[in-house]
């Protein structure tokens, strides 16, 4: 089982103008990610993650402390292409990141950026449309596409690098509720079917329910790490950093209040139904 | 919908012009626009028009599309032939009060109207034939072969593909904006030129805002799929020559020595 | 206040692209009262509420607003019913042009044409409504303020101009909890205190239901529903027929019903749900 990714001691403060002091946006923060796994990182806008993020794929390098991906250091230079190649990112809007006037040849983007041979591409491109259930949709021009369609056509061209592991960075967040369901159901399929390692950024908890690991930020910091389970009965905890629970769990939390004995780390609808009946 | 008309209007169909390489078509294209400043009789004319009607024929786009572009320049032919028809000196062959009408003048407007609607027909046939990217690529592998530009040639393809990608995209966009502020009471509708102006700055700030973030974000997403030039880069789509390629170059040195002839044989002269 | 018959919007006519966005649409809204619409992508949610301000013309149907017919009056006239009826798009803060806060916040009160001293203070008393601070922002530049901020100043763009009607486009969209939160507190205190009658695009079935008075539902250009939160959430089967899912609490009650018949099905808050709960499984 080996460690894809691994951030040691990790401090990150943006650069300002002389004389003031900025908070370090990141403090400190260590955590690991191995093969296989599904980690979600959650927190408010405001709590780190997206400096994280762009720390993990080298845009920016730590101010102090390691990021290091598949045993590279992001502070190398010459290892900066081979880390963005393992660790693919999936970003926030879906259109400014499809940059081919059709479908198949922005997939094709990124393993041609790769040297990789004609013929190989075009089985790599079709292999990913296909994963991603938009092969149809191979000859089609990004503006005809829905935003959730659109996520879906930049997660193939991340495949198609054949990565060793996704980075994806609230890929739903400009999306509908049809367009996230599909960018979810993706996700999960990658991760279960094609065991692919999964770091999932956002601040919707919902999204991490089938989560391996979840780690809470709040103001540059980890103040919580565990298991879906574990993360979510900390009712309070969640709400006094500007998270929410989900429905039943915040249900059952509310009904310990008033005498029932709900299990803290109660989940799903048929879970309380189960409880109270 | 705006946001479905491209540049340079591509017309699909199933023709043995669509399916050359761009480059046969943009090399027989710039051919064919040279022979027009090369011939100088009727032969030469009559034998460029059986050339042009061959290649529409072939390319099964309908007449009235190519018309589209001729009458965008109906008033440059017109003011052609009437500069050319009353101001060439020679043979007086009528007279209309103070104007005079040559024989010279007859001829000379008369080329000059057809060259100008062969050019346009011809470029056109080829923009309908070939889609933005096929052009693009086209024009690409051609830089290869200008000095200086071929330096350039991945970038400024990338560039001509970014912007083609983008264009509906922006188009929708600044519809949008122009929603939200007329929403706001904005009058983009009437005024004089520069109350016209003025009233575009709050659709420009927005627009030019939102295309710098978008670009910032296009190009971060671009490098995490490791984009870094052209240099080591593969194509999933290259431009290979077909038989049918190697025939149309073939024909295409058989229209230059046709035209170059008429200009340089004896032929009997018509006009 | 608003009255909306035989609505019907085609885009593009007679061409390869035509598209039937709203098919004979009729509602009543009356002043004061706050209505949620909700319905998928394509629904028609937008073409409907561009209609009201007339930055669409129907192809058939008729649109009063406040006793005006919004599509038999004169174009130079559609400025003071644009002003009438406030549109607050998505992302709003995207429409932010100008130098400062305040003067991108005049805009609106400048187009209509009022004194000086009157747009000063519309603006000042705009910003504030938003949760801002006049004094401290007023100056900035829009562009170096947080998402939220200039969210908010583009809402209070829209606000200067004093509407009847305030119309919303997913206010949340793309915020977090606390922001979302943040954003439709706002609103709701707005409808409290100056009794506007405001309109709140969303897709999310729970943030709408705690704040409206009723709900509109859209599906494939046709109004579904017209009712109360209460009423519309129980309507469980026909929602998920058109894809929509009612609150998680709203599921729960109706799985308890099998065990507990007399538990009540217009259930849609967490806070509702404990207290019936309490009321009928504590004392079983």
């Amino acid at each position: 089982m080996s460690r894809i990714i691994e951030v040691k001691n990790l401090s990150y403060t943006y650069p300002n103008e002389e004389g003031k002091v900025n908070k370090p946006a990141l403090d400190n923060i260590s955590f690991n990610v191995d093969q296989g796994e599904f980690v979600g990182i959650i927190g408010h806008n405001g709590s780190g993650k997206s400096t994280l993020s762009k720390l993990l794929n080298a845009i920016i390098l730590p101010t102090s402390g390691d990021v290091i991906v598949a045993k590279m250091n992001t502070k190398k230079e010459e290892n900066i292409w081979t880390i963005r190649q393992t660790a693919g990112m999936v970003f926030q809007n879906p259109d400014n990141q499809l940059v081919a006037t059709i479908v198949e040849d922005d997939v094709a983007f990124g393993p041609e950026n790769l040297g990789v041979l004609p013929e190989e591409i075009r089985k790599r491109v079709d292999e990913a449309l296909k994963t991603v259930a938009m092969e149809e949709y191979k000859t089609k021009k990004p503006h005809q596409l829905s935003g959730g369609q659109k996520q879906r056509i930049a997660i193939a061209g991340i495949l198609a690098m054949e990565p060793d592991c996704i980075i994806f960075d609230e890929p739903t967040a400009m999306l509908d509720p049809s367009g996230r369901k599909e960018v979810m159901q993706t996700i999960a399929k990658l991760n279960q079917e094609k065991k692919m390692t999964v770091l999932h950024i956002t601040h919707y908890m919902s999204e991490l329910t089938k989560a391996d690991r979840i780690i809470v930020m709040d103001q540059g910091k980890i103040v919580m790490q565990g298991n879906p389970r574990e993360i979510f009965s900390q009712v309070e905890a969640l709400k006094a950093i500007g998270l929410d629970v989900p429905q039943m769990t915040e249900l059952g939390y509310l009904l310990n209040q008033d005498g029932f004995d709900i299990p803290k780390d109660i989940l799903t609808i048929d879970e309380m139904a189960g409880a109270l009946c | 919908m705006l946001k479905d008309i491209t540049i340079g209007q591509y017309y699909p169909a199933d023709s043995l012009i669509h399916q050359l390489d761009p480059r046969t078509k943009l090399n027989f294209t710039f051919a064919y626009i040279v022979m027009l400043f090369v011939i100088n009789n009727v032969w030469g004319y009559i034998a460029a028009f059986i050339i042009l009607m061959g290649v529409v024929i072939l390319s099964k786009v309908p007449f009235g599309y190519l018309m589209r572009g001729v009458k965008g320049l109906i008033l440059i032919i017109l003011l052609t032939v009437v500069l050319n028809l009353f101001m060439t000196p020679g043979t007086v062959v009528a007279q209309i009060w103070a104007l005079t009408i040559t024989q010279e003048g007859i001829r000379t407007s008369l080329f000059m109207a057809l060259r100008l609607i062969f050019l346009v027909v011809g470029t056109s046939i080829m923009t309908l034939t070939t889609t933005p990217i096929d052009l693009t690529d086209g024009m690409e592998r051609s830089m290869a072969y200008i000095p200086f530009i071929r330096h350039y040639a991945h970038e400024l393809s990338m560039m001509m593909s970014i912007a083609l990608r983008f264009i509906p995209t922006l188009m929708e966009e600044t519809d949008k904006i122009m929603k939200a502020q007329k929403a706001r009471g904005a009058n983009l509708d009437t005024g004089n030129i520069l109350q016209r102006a003025k009233a575009l700055i709050p659709i420009l700030v927005p627009l030019f805002i939102s295309s710098f973030r978008r670009a910032d974000e296009l190009a971060t997403a671009m490098e995490a799929r490791c984009y870094r030039g052209g240099e080591n880069r593969t194509k999933m789509k290259v431009l290979k020559y077909q038989r049918g390629d190697m025939i149309t170059y073939g024909l295409g040195v058989v229209m230059i020595g046709m035209l170059l002839a008429t200009r340089l044989l004896n032929l009997p002269v018509l006009l | 206040m608003l009255e909306i018959k035989h609505l019907d919007h085609i885009y593009s006519q007679n061409s390869p692209f035509e598209f039937h966005a709203l098919k004979d649409i009729n509602i009543a809204i009356e002043s004061g009262e706050f209505v949620g619409i909700i319905g998928h992508t394509g629904s028609g949610k937008s073409t409907l509420i561009q209609h009201l301000n007339a930055l669409l013309e129907p192809t058939s149907g008729t649109v009063v607003v406040d006793g005006v017919d919004l599509f038999k009056v004169d174009k130079k006239d559609l400025f003071t019913l644009r002003q009438k009826v406030g549109l607050v798009f998505q992302y709003p803060e995207h429409q932010l042009f100008e130098e400062t806060v305040f003067k991108d916040v005049c805009f609106g009160p400048r187009n209509m044409g009022l004194e000086e001293a009157e747009i000063e203070k519309r603006a000042k008393e705009a910003i504030e409504l938003t949760g801002l601070d006049f004094e401290t922002i007023k100056d900035k530049s829009p562009f170096e303020l947080s998402g939220g901020q200039m969210r908010r100043v583009a809402i209070a763009g829209v606000l200067a101009m004093e509407p009847a009607v305030l119309i919303l486009d997913e206010p949340t969209a793309g915020l977090d909890p606390r922001g979302r939160d943040e954003i439709l507190g706002q609103i709701q205190k707005l409808h409290r205190e100056k009794h506007m009658t405001v309109l709140l695009v969303s897709h999310s079935m729970e943030d709408v239901g705690k704040l409206v008075n009723k709900i509109l539902v859209m599906y494939q250009g046709e109004l579904v529903f017209y009712d109360t939160p209460a009423k519309v959430f129980k309507e469980i089967e026909k929602l998920e027929a058109i894809g929509l899912a009612v609150p998680e609490v709203t599921y729960l009650m109706r799985k308890l019903r099998k065990h507990y018949p007399d538990i009540r099905e217009d259930i849609f808050t967490v806070e509702a749900a404990r207290k019936e709960i309490e009321r009928v499984v504590k004392h079983a």
